[in-house]
């Protein structure tokens, strides 16, 4: 874009000599550019992707070869993958994460979307002190108020080694979630919400039927950023499963994986390899989504 | 007022009233049994002498006069707290402005470029932290057998209490995807037009950095940089598994450790709450100090809202 506003201005009288050498001095500064800017991409490039590399390469590694300097797999030895996958727990821990990512992905879903409705369609007093009140509580550290909420789960209700004080409190609203579906929700023109109260529609009908399908990849985002929420989450077991290895998740799984085996690197780089695999092939799937999202919570704040 | 409204229209508010309610009810709920009543419960946790074995007792201030004087952690970790909103957060906002600004004039294979540099901040925590331990390990690691290699010192990184603060700033630098994303969607708002008046104006590339793009993407380095500071209050994670995983404490066993591994070089605050409330079962110091997290983020919070009023604003 640079360039072609330099030159522009310079094209009228072709065939002259002194235009030919500034064209070529503007096309060779243009390709000068295009490598300099190349070259510092592919640095970055390599600074964000060389790790996964590292650790893969490391994964599939004998014990005794990852301790050392070599960083090529002598021999590539696949069944780190399968011992890791076989240790007593890992299963479980899977299955755990699934359960507590995809059912707080839904709850959360569910309850965010009439509160983020009302918020942004519906006039009421109150509402900023709401907004206000939402996005405090968006920005709030888990551990404030992680004392009385632990005695709560743990000594009034006995939740103590379960993942439910975690997936209960999904069922009503996130503060993150509503706030994101509320700032998307802004963007939809009233006469939608209007048309649809003109022919008869009740509210939640016409955020079934109407607005739902319109917000479909705002929802995609929301959701999937639930998804990664649950998925990474560490503090969360920490304090509630903790006691009882057959609720722990992925994540805190993992370190004790590093715990049990930990001179043996191969190993717990496959631990990490099949804990991040999940990711980063969700991500594939829904790019888009996510970098719209990841837009949605700077840009149109 | 209210006597001369007609009937129905009073019928009609009140219907509204009860719709606005059953729509806001899950987070009325859920804003009350799992917020206001548990930070009202953490401040009365906070004058208590609690333990969650005997019934609490009231001791006053003495939980807080424990926490600022006597705690030997806390200190430490506004300290460290400090030192990474200082350099961590200026580190994150300069690298991801830049990253962001690289992406917007890369022309051969910009999707390829942008999936790189956005998928390790997708990478889960825990398995990003323990790879990084990994990588930067002091003996074993490849980065220092490449250091090595090149005749540059190696440090001890996450061994070595100098260093385990920049290790972790590496590990955050490295998962800067979202705020590329978001710098990049601002650099791409920037009106053209702007670029092209200042080139006419004879502006070099840095001139039209300076008194072009950065005017324009000033509340998202401000965004950026405020969330940066309240994240950083909740820092948790990488810096509790890179002390945990270098020390070689062994898992989750339960038993306890000393967080902050290297010398207190890696405690947060958040990681307090843990020490104090599930290792020592000293809820009321626990409660003391969420509470001083609880100011800290509030007053980042209110500087958020009060420069991003877009934050608020209905335009209904």
């Amino acid at each position: 874009m640079t360039q072609a506003t330099l030159t522009a201005p310079a094209a009228p009288a072709p065939g002259r000599p002194v235009d030919a050498r500034a064209r070529r001095t503007a096309r060779r500064k243009a390709r000068l550019h295009w490598i300099a800017v190349h070259s510092l991409g592919l640095a970055a490039a390599a600074f964000f992707v060389l790790p996964f590399v590292f650790v893969f390469l490391t994964a599939v590694m004998s014990d005794n070869q990852a301790l050392t300097r070599d960083l090529w797999p002598h021999s590539w030895q696949w069944s780190n993958f399968r011992t890791v996958w076989d240790t007593p727990g890992f299963l479980t821990w899977w299955r755990n994460t699934l359960v507590y990512a995809v059912s707080g992905t839904v709850l959360t879903v569910v309850s965010s979307l009439p509160v983020a409705y009302a918020l942004a369609k519906f006039r009421f007093r109150g509402r900023n002190l709401i907004m206000v009140l939402v996005i405090s509580t968006m920005m709030l550290p888990p551990q404030v108020i992680i004392i009385p909420m632990y005695l709560f789960w743990t000594k009034q209700l006995g939740m103590d080694g379960t993942l439910w004080p975690l997936i209960i409190p999904m069922a009503f609203g996130d503060a993150f979630t509503i706030f994101l579906l509320r700032q998307f929700l802004l963007t939809i023109p009233k006469e939608y919400t209007e048309a649809a109260r003109v022919d008869g529609c009740g509210e939640l009908r016409t955020l079934v039927t109407v607005i739902i399908p319109m917000i479909r990849p705002a929802i995609a985002a929301v959701a999937l950023f639930q998804f990664f929420y649950c998925w990474n989450d560490y503090f969360g077991p920490q304090i509630y499963a903790s006691s009882n290895p057959a609720a722990w998740t992925l994540s805190y799984g993992l370190e004790s994986f590093k715990g049990a085996h930990h001179t043996n690197w191969n190993l717990t780089m496959a631990a990490t390899v099949l804990v991040m695999a999940p990711v980063i092939v969700v991500f594939f799937f829904a790019q888009r989504a996510f970098i719209e999202g990841v837009t949605l919570t700077g840009v149109k704040g | 007022m209210s006597a001369a409204v007609h009937p129905l229209l009073r019928a009609r508010r009140r219907k509204a009233a009860l719709r606005n309610l059953a729509f806001l009810s899950p987070w009325i709920i859920g804003f009350s049994v799992f917020f206001a009543y548990p930070l009202l419960s953490t401040v009365y946790f906070s004058f208590m002498h609690y333990n969650g074995v005997n019934p609490p007792t009231w001791t006053g201030t003495k939980n807080w006069s424990y926490v600022f004087k006597d705690y030997p952690l806390f200190w430490p970790a506004l300290r460290n707290t400090l030192w990474l909103v200082v350099v961590m957060v200026t580190l994150r906002v300069v690298f991801g402005l830049g990253v962001g600004l690289l992406i917007t004039k890369i022309k051969t294979g910009a999707g390829l470029f942008r999936t790189a540099f956005y998928l390790p901040y997708l990478a889960p925590p825990v398995a990003a932290t323990m790879a990084f331990v990994f990588l930067l390990n002091p003996g074993t690691g490849p980065v220092n057998h490449v250091l090595g290699d090149i005749g540059i010192p190696t440090p001890g990184w996450f061994t070595d209490p100098h260093w385990s603060k920049p290790a972790l700033t590496i590990l955050a630098v490295w998962g800067i995807g979202d705020l590329m994303v978001i710098f990049m969607a601002a650099l791409l708002d920037v009106p053209k037009e702007q670029y092209e008046a200042a080139e006419l104006d004879g502006a070099g590339a840095w001139a039209r950095f300076r008194y072009v793009t950065l005017p324009n993407i000033s509340p998202i380095v401000m965004f950026a940089v405020v969330t940066g500071v309240i994240q950083t209050m909740q820092y948790y994670t990488q810096p509790l598994v890179a002390g945990k995983v270098a020390s070689g404490i062994i898992g989750n066993s339960g038993q306890q450790f000393e967080p902050g591994y290297p010398d207190k070089s890696t405690l947060t605050l958040p990681q307090l709450v843990y020490e104090r409330g599930f290792q020592r079962f000293d809820y009321g110091s626990a409660c003391v100090i969420a509470l001083v997290l609880f100011v800290l983020a509030m007053a980042f919070t209110a500087l958020l809202m009060r420069r991003r009023n877009g934050f608020l604003s209905a335009e209904d």
